[in-house]
């Protein structure tokens, strides 16, 4: 059970981030922090396909985030999940086509290790 | 370093800073609110009534909006080594107010996630992919 948890997680969870650096990148960077102009932004992003195909795969993620608590130790559920790290710098590079340099990669690949250790 | 890229530098470190924080802390009362058994999806909803578990939610729904404002102008490529370090604030966190061991392991884990922000950190957050703004 608490693998088929992690499991719908990453994949969730990747899904949802990719699609959130889509649609957010596609809104523009956002400037004005006052609660207004937030609003604003919030508004216009609930008509973007992407931001909501993004809160939905979250909150998948979310519930089954949740029931993996109630059978796991914290300190073993945070970092078990940051396996997404890894499947989602791949689709960084080939879905949202950033220019992952070699600094990137070195430091993607020392945290996914660096969790692979938190983790035993 | 040009007025823009220093406001935007500002920017990311602020921004990544709150969250992290609302992550490591949403977890943190999120675990606390849960209790030992979810037997039905009913419990998953009464659950979130409990006011550790509501104070985690509210946490993370702030952690959720501003990495997607963070996602605006910066990479996920950058973005997510440079808020892994909630992994390292995460397991301290879980020694030291939940009481759960961390080995050996665990803390040459950390020692890494902090190398590999470290290194991720010191480079530029602006987006280089495909897809701006279409306004």
């Amino acid at each position: 059970m608490k693998w088929a948890m992690i499991a719908i997680i990453v994949a969730s969870t990747a899904a949802g981030e990719v699609a959130a650096a889509r649609g957010m990148r596609q809104h523009g960077e956002i400037r004005d922090f006052r609660p207004g102009a937030l609003g604003r932004a919030a508004a216009l992003l609930t008509r973007n396909r992407f931001v909501i195909g993004s809160v939905a795969a979250m909150a998948v993620s979310f519930f089954a985030y949740m029931r993996l608590l109630t059978i796991a130790d914290l300190s073993f559920a945070v970092p078990a999940t940051a396996v997404t790290y890894a499947l989602e710098t791949v689709l960084a590079k080939y879905v949202l086509k950033e220019h992952v340099n070699w600094l990137r990669w070195a430091g993607a690949a020392m945290v996914i290790c660096g969790v692979a250790l938190v983790s035993l | 370093m040009s007025a823009e890229a220093a406001r935007l530098r500002a920017k990311t470190w602020i921004c990544a800073t709150v969250v992290v924080l609302s992550n490591v802390f949403g977890n943190f009362f999120l675990k606390r609110g849960m209790p030992a058994e979810l037997p039905s999806p009913l419990a998953y909803i009464t659950a979130l009534f409990r006011p550790a578990a509501a104070l985690g939610v509210v946490l993370l729904v702030t952690w959720m909006l501003l990495r997607m404002a963070l996602l605006s102008w910066a990479d996920l490529s950058y973005v997510l080594p440079v808020t892994s370090i909630g992994y390292v604030l995460v397991a301290l966190v879980g020694k030291l107010l939940l009481n759960e061991e961390i080995s050996v392991h665990r803390w040459a884990g950390i020692v890494l996630i902090m190398g590999g922000v470290a290194l991720v950190g010191g480079g530029s957050a602006v987006q280089t992919g495909h897809g701006g703004p279409q306004r």
